[in-house]
């Protein structure tokens, strides 16, 4: 079963998120033309008065001067609070036990589809807008569900597979019908200025000049270094902080003279230990998920596909509920293990059922 | 737009009085000679910027020597901490001293140059106890404002005065005056100070010019080095339209400053009366009796000022709440917290500020549309 795009209907006050890129907007804009009274709103998440990366100044000028543009009122709002407490410590805090988070995917839970949603609620807005790459269907039932953006390489359902019918139902997705080449297009014609701004990129609230992830963590918590062993227990090799290894990883395990290439298979952060394996060690028939969330109801046991990644590729899994809230996967073909605290995301055709965290 | 529009946001800056609109437009259109040339029409122009130079000195207790124009009131704050306590310096290699509640103009280049930041009383008005604490022979500049940007509050300075003479009696004192040269007659109210900052678009002139008064002089290094105007001071032609607008602005306000101080007041304790019970869990910011005239600041339990704010743009209501960064987007407020008003009722504040502009109807529009905005944004729980 596959459901129906909705279409733009065109009446009502919409705040559509801007982050100063030019998905969100072409979402404004797509929306003022499809008749909507329409304002811009940029969240202030992170960063001093001077930032870099994330919701600088330069990406809040953008998005105020696309506004301008368009002639539409744009409004800053300031969720740093909800985005430290929400997004940037939980990232912390996930390294510090071995995780693997997803920060973009907590901050759609709890920023821009909680607090947001509840401020344009209180602000009186009929719906709000990003400009995601991904659509929502209303299937045969009459359930909304998060549906694949029209453009497969920019398809961003995955990072949005929290979303439940509450959201969805006032939720517009302009741009999840256009590839990002249309996206772009479609700027130029509309002469705004950030048309061939790049995409911007993976955590916002990390940058490459401030020395990324490392730099980033050890500001924040102690990184311990690391032995690496091999299945058997050798140490064949060392890292320089545990907490930064992920399963699957090849690089910088300093395993040098091991012949075939190897791969983290297991870490243990209270151990400071990484266990490294053949490519075939990193397969598995089973993976557990945790903190599950459905676009409405919860899939009847049986065959989906899952993506474990944002732009990853779908595999196959028979699913059946396990213990405690719990669901496993049993993958039809041998899989890669998932790092636990990455996100799984159940597909059905090209809708998003929803999805839960990978266990340890 | 036709829609009613109630600006109460004078604070951040308030309409050009027509004296002084006159006055710079009029400056404009004349063939503007530099006022530093030798030859006639340069000297003219010197002539206009030193009538200015004297009505401002006057206004402000000070010799027209005294007067440094500036680029706007940051840059004269700048002036009076940095080209005391900065990098060659007079006073290199001492402290500066100031409030926690000072505007960032002031608080920034302090604590930029190791300085020393005291705490203030639950009024707002400085701690004298935290203050004494912080002078000694190190001490080269104190820095405490008129009255306060955000609170309104009037500061004491006589007091701070007597403190510095007994237990830093080398020290001079500046005073950011940014605020409070609408409401007050700073040669008086700022008698105590040594040196006292200015910004024209406060107070009925335009934009982009400011003064540092420089009543005893205290020698100071130029932030801007270049040519020598204002007496090696602040070197770059000077803004004579801006200066000579600024000072009939000042001449402007001082005139009917009574009268309008008393009207105005009396709006204010309207509406902050008004609105305190109108609306439950409402508090007011420091001490009304030391505030002046034009300042409402109160805190909306249980709400956010930025969706306040936004109903309140939506009813044509235009205020504030705290500072905004560069972004636009609301902070957390330095003032509000150094007063110890908890973070989560500071998230709630409100600040309206009255004018030479502001009418009753735009009060009786004030009292009519916030206290049901308030309960709108209560009941939604945002």
């Amino acid at each position: 079963m596959s459901g129906t795009i909705a279409s733009a209907a065109g009446s009502g006050t919409v705040a559509v998120m801007m982050s100063g890129g030019v998905d969100s907007a072409v979402a404004a804009a797509l929306l003022l033309e499809q008749g909507y009274a329409v304002v811009g709103v940029t969240m202030k998440l992170w960063g001093g008065e001077s930032d870099s990366g994330c919701c600088s100044v330069s990406d809040v000028d953008d998005a105020r001067r696309v506004a301008d543009q368009l002639g539409i009122d744009h409004h800053v709002f300031n969720f740093g609070d909800t985005f430290d407490e929400f997004v940037v410590d939980p990232y912390v805090a996930a390294h510090g036990q071995g995780l693997t988070p997803n920060p973009c995917i907590e901050c759609n839970r709890h920023v821009k589809f909680d607090r947001m949603l509840a401020r344009a609620d209180a602000l009186g807005f009929d719906a709000i807008a990003t400009g995601h790459h991904a659509r929502v269907a209303t299937m045969p039932g009459g359930g909304l569900r998060l549906a694949r953006g029209a453009d497969a390489a920019k398809d961003q359902s995955y990072v949005l597979y929290m979303l439940d019918q509450s959201v969805l139902r006032r939720l517009l997705l302009p741009v999840g019908e256009m590839t990002k080449d249309e996206v772009r297009s479609h700027a130029s014609r509309l002469g705004l200025r950030i048309a061939s701004k790049p995409d911007s990129q993976d955590v916002c609230f990390i940058t490459a000049a401030g020395g990324g992830r490392p730099a980033f963590l050890t500001e924040r918590m102690p990184l311990t270094p690391g032995t690496v062993v091999d299945r058997s227990g050798a140490t064949v090799g060392s890292v320089d902080a545990v907490q930064l290894v992920t399963i699957g990883q090849r690089k910088g395990l300093n395993t040098a003279g091991q012949g075939e290439p190897v791969y983290a298979i297991d870490v243990d952060v209270p151990e400071a230990r990484v266990t490294v394996g053949r490519k075939a060690d990193l397969l598995t028939d089973v993976t557990s998920i945790g903190r599950l969330e459905w676009a409405d109801q919860a899939p009847v046991a049986g065959r989906y596909g899952v993506q474990i990644s944002a732009h990853g590729r779908v595999a196959e899994a028979e699913v059946e509920p396990g213990p405690d809230d719990t669901l496993e996967l049993r993958w039809v073909a041998p899989h890669n293990k998932v790092a636990a605290g990455q996100s799984v995301v159940l597909y059905e055709a090209e809708t998003v059922i929803g999805g839960g965290i990978a266990l340890p | 737009m036709s829609e009613p529009q109630t600006y109460l946001d004078h604070a951040a800056t308030t309409v050009m009085h027509p004296a002084a609109l006159e006055a710079m437009v009029a400056e404009m259109q004349r063939v503007q000679g530099n006022p530093t040339g030798a030859h006639r029409i340069a000297r003219d122009a010197r002539r206009r910027l030193d009538d200015a130079r004297e009505i401002i000195g006057d206004l402000t207790g000070s010799d027209p020597g005294g007067v440094i124009f500036t680029g706007g009131g940051t840059e004269a704050d700048n002036l009076a901490i940095t080209g005391l306590v900065g990098p060659g310096a007079p006073a290199e290699g001492k402290l500066a001293v100031c409030p926690a509640t000072e505007h960032h103009a002031v608080l920034h280049p302090v604590q930029a140059h190791g300085g020393r930041v005291v705490g203030v009383n639950p009024d707002g008005t400085v701690d004298l106890d935290a203050l004494a604490q912080a002078l000694d022979a190190e001490v080269a500049v104190v820095s405490v404002m008129v009255a306060n940007n955000e609170s309104g509050v009037i500061q004491p300075l006589e007091p701070v005065r007597a403190l510095m003479d007994e237990r830093a009696p080398d020290a001079v004192l500046h005073t950011d005056a940014v605020q409070g040269a609408v409401w007050l007659d700073l040669a008086e109210a700022a008698a105590p100070a040594d040196l006292l900052a200015l910004s024209a678009h406060k107070f009925g002139g335009p934009m982009g010019v400011g003064a540092l008064i420089v009543k005893h002089d205290t020698k100071l290094a130029p932030l801007l080095l270049g040519g020598g105007q204002e007496r090696e001071r602040r070197a770059g032609t000077q803004n004579v339209p801006g200066a000579v607008a600024m000072a009939a602005a000042l001449a402007a306000y001082a005139r009917d400053r009574a009268s309008e101080n008393a009207r105005l007041a009396a709006e204010r304790d309207r509406l902050a009366d008004g609105l305190l019970a109108a609306v439950p869990n409402t508090f007011e910011s420091g001490d009304r009796a030391k505030k002046v005239p034009g300042s409402c600041h109160l805190c909306f339990d249980g709400i956010e000022s930025e969706a306040l704010l936004f109903l309140l743009e939506r009813e044509g209501i235009y205020a504030s709440a705290a500072s905004s960064c560069s972004s636009g987007a609301q902070e957390p407020s330095h003032v509000l917290a150094a007063m110890g008003v908890s973070r989560e009722r500071a998230q709630g504040s409100l600040r309206l500020s009255l004018g030479r502009a502001t009418t009753s109807t735009d009060i009786d529009r004030a009292l009519a549309i916030i206290p049901p905005a308030v309960a709108h944004l209560r009941e939604a729980g945002s």
